[in-house]
C-alpha cells in the first residue's frame, strides 16, 4: 500500500503541491528509461526500453496482446519485482531519481505513484472508508481532515456530485463506471505524482468509458497520465504522446497527432488501421 | 459531467476556423471589386498576394478536421459535420480563387475607361456576400430555413448575371473596340455567379449536416 504524504496541519490547498512536480513552470520529465530490459526467465519481454515521459502529460502505451505494454508499465512502479523470475537491465529514472537503486524504498515510490487497475477494485467497505483508508493507515486521523481529503479526491475524480448523499454505502453498490471513478478518487487521496493507468476502461460501458476519458483530460492538469490501453481509439482521443509496442520494442513513439495521422513506420501503421493485430 | 468537452470545444474550434476562413474570402471579393471600380491596380495585386493566407486557412482546416476523425472517431452529426467542415473550406476557399481572377480582370482593363458603370457587378458581390454570411451562419446555427433562404438568394445573383451579361453583349456590337474590357467584364459577372453557387453549395452541405440527406439547390 502507499504511503500517504499528508500530515494533519496542512491545509488542503498546500497538500496539493507536490514536491518536484514544478507546476505551473515548464513541463520537466516524470519518468525516463535508458535502454531498458526485461526477461521473465528466459522470455525477452522488454527490449532496450528509451522513453521519456512528460509531467503532466497524458502518455498512451498501445500495442498488440503479449506486446509487453502491461509489462513496462508495472516496471514504472516496480510491481513487477514481485514476480520472482523477473530481471532487468538498463535504468528506469523517476524524477531523475533510479528506481532501480537498491536504496530506492518502494513505499516512497508509490507515495508518489498511484495505479488503477482494468477492473475496478473497491475495497468492500463504505465508499467514504475507500477514500479515507490511505491517508488513515499514515496517521490521520482527523474527522475533519479526512472530510476535507475524501471531498477533493472525489471531486477529482468527478464522482463527487453522484455519491455525495450515500457516503457510508458500500462501494460495492456502484455501477462499473462509478466503481472505477472512485478507484481512481481512492488513487488521488494520497496525493500521486504520476497515475498509472491499466486499462482502466476495458470492463466499462462506452459512456463511462468516455466519463472516465474526460477525467483523464482533467487530471492532467495536475498529474502525470500513463495509460496502457487495448483501445488504440481511446489512446488516440485523450492522450498527448503514443508508444506503441511490438514483441516488446518500442516501434515508435511520438505526438499522439502524429502516430494517429501520419505515423513513421510501417508497423504502426498496419496497426492502427486493422490490418494486423 | 459534460462527456467528450474536449472533442465539442474541437468542433467549435473547426467552425471558427471556417468563419475565419469565410470573412477572408468575402473581405478579397469585396476588395477586387473595389480595385476593378477604382482602377487601383495596387489593390489588386495586394489581394493576389493575400490569397496565400486563404490557401493556408484551407489547409489548416483540413488538417485539423483530419486529425479529429483519426482521433476522435465521430459518429452521426458530429462526422457529417466535419465532412462538410471539409466541403465548405473547399468552397470557400474558391470564393477566394475567384476575388483573384476579378483582382486579375482589374489588372488587364488597368486605367482603360469603362465601357460602363460597376454598379450591377457591385450588387452581384453584395448580393453573393450576404449569402456567404448567412450560409455560414446557417451552418453553425444548423438552421436549414437560412439555407433555403440561401438558394432563394442565388436566383437574384442569376438574374443579375443575366442582365449584365446581356448588356455587355449589347454594348460589345455598339463598341466592339473594347472587346478586352467586355470580355474581362463578363468573365467577373462570371466569377461572381460561380461564387454565388459556391455559397449555394454550403447551403446544401447545411442541409446534408442536418438532415442526413442530399439535396440539390443549385437547380
Amino acid at each position: 500500500m502507499v504511503v500517504s504524504t499528508y500530515s494533519e496541519n496542512k491545509t488542503t490547498e498546500e497538500t496539493s503541491e507536490k514536491m518536484g512536480a514544478n507546476k505551473g513552470s515548464k513541463k520537466s520529465l516524470a519518468y525516463q528509461t535508458k535502454d531498458l530490459n526485461l526477461w521473465y526467465g528466459t522470455d525477452h519481454a522488454l527490449k532496450n526500453i528509451n522513453l521519456d515521459i512528460n509531467e503532466r502529460e497524458v502518455t498512451a502505451i498501445i500495442g498488440p496482446s503479449g506486446c509487453g505494454k502491461s509489462t513496462f508499465i508495472k516496471t514504472l512502479n516496480r510491481m513487477v519485482e514481485l514476480i520472482p523470475v523477473v530481471k532487468i537491465s538498463g535504468d528506469i529514472l523517476y524524477r531523475e531519481r533510479s528506481i532501480l537503486d537498491k536504496s530506492y524504498k518502494v513505499e516512497d515510490l508509490r507515495t508518489n505513484v498511484g495505479m488503477v487497475f482494468q477492473k475496478p477494485n473497491p475495497f468492500p467497505k463504505s465508499i467514504y472508508e475507500n477514500i479515507a483508508y490511505g491517508p488513515k493507515i499514515h496517521g490521520i486521523r482527523n474527522k475533519k481532515v479526512l472530510d476535507e481529503i475524501v471531498e477533493k479526491s472525489l471531486r477529482g475524480a468527478a464522482i463527487w456530485d453522484e455519491v455525495k448523499d450515500r457516503l457510508n454505502e458500500n462501494a460495492y453498490g456502484l455501477s462499473g463506471g462509478q466503481q472505477q471513478r472512485l478507484c481512481i478518487a481512492r488513487c488521488l487521496a494520497i496525493e500521486p505524482d504520476v497515475i498509472l493507468m491499466d486499462e482502466p476502461t476495458s470492463a466499462l460501458d462506452p459512456i463511462s468509458t468516455l466519463k472516465v476519458e474526460q477525467l483523464v483530460q482533467e487530471l492532467k492538469k495536475d498529474y502525470s497520465i500513463i495509460i496502457v490501453t487495448h483501445n488504440m481509439q481511446q489512446a488516440a482521443r485523450i492522450s498527448d504522446k503514443t508508444a506503441f509496442f511490438l514483441n516488446g520494442e518500442v516501434v515508435e513513439y511520438d505526438d499522439t497527432n502524429k502516430i494517429f495521422s501520419t505515423p513513421s513506420d510501417q508497423r504502426t501503421e498496419d496497426y492502427i488501421t486493422g490490418r494486423f493485430g | 459531467m459534460v462527456v467528450r468537452e474536449k472533442f465539442h470545444f474541437d468542433l467549435k474550434e473547426l467552425q471558427n476556423k471556417l468563419i475565419e476562413l469565410g470573412e477572408f474570402a468575402d473581405h478579397a471579393l469585396s476588395e477586387s471589386i473595389t480595385a476593378l471600380e477604382t482602377k487601383n491596380v495596387e489593390l489588386a495585386l495586394e489581394i493576389m498576394e493575400n490569397d496565400t493566407r486563404a490557401d493556408v486557412l484551407y489547409e489548416e482546416i483540413n488538417d485539423f478536421a483530419i486529425l479529429l476523425i483519426a482521433k476522435q472517431q465521430p459518429v452521426a452529426i458530429d462526422l457529417r459535420r466535419i465532412i462538410v467542415a471539409i466541403k465548405i473550406a473547399t468552397d470557400i476557399e474558391r470564393i477566394a480563387d475567384f476575388a483573384v481572377n476579378v483582382a486579375k480582370s482589374a489588372i488587364r482593363i488597368g486605367s482603360e475607361e469603362h465601357v460602363k458603370p460597376i454598379v450591377r457587378i457591385r450588387e452581384m458581390y453584395e448580393a453573393t456576400s450576404k449569402m456567404l454570411k448567412l450560409s455560414l451562419e446557417s451552418f453553425i446555427e444548423e438552421d436549414v430555413k437560412k439555407a433555403k433562404k440561401v438558394a432563394d438568394m442565388d436566383d437574384e445573383v442569376d438574374n443579375l448575371y443575366g442582365q449584365t451579361i446581356q448588356e455587355l453583349l449589347r454594348i460589345n456590337q455598339e463598341k466592339p473596340e473594347f472587346l478586352a474590357q467586355i470580355t474581362q467584364l463578363s468573365f467577373t459577372c462570371r466569377y461572381l455567379e460561380r461564387a454565388a453557387d459556391h455559397v449555394t453549395n454550403i447551403a446544401e452541405h447545411t442541409f446534408y449536416l442536418v438532415k442526413g440527406r442530399h439535396y440539390d439547390l443549385n437547380e
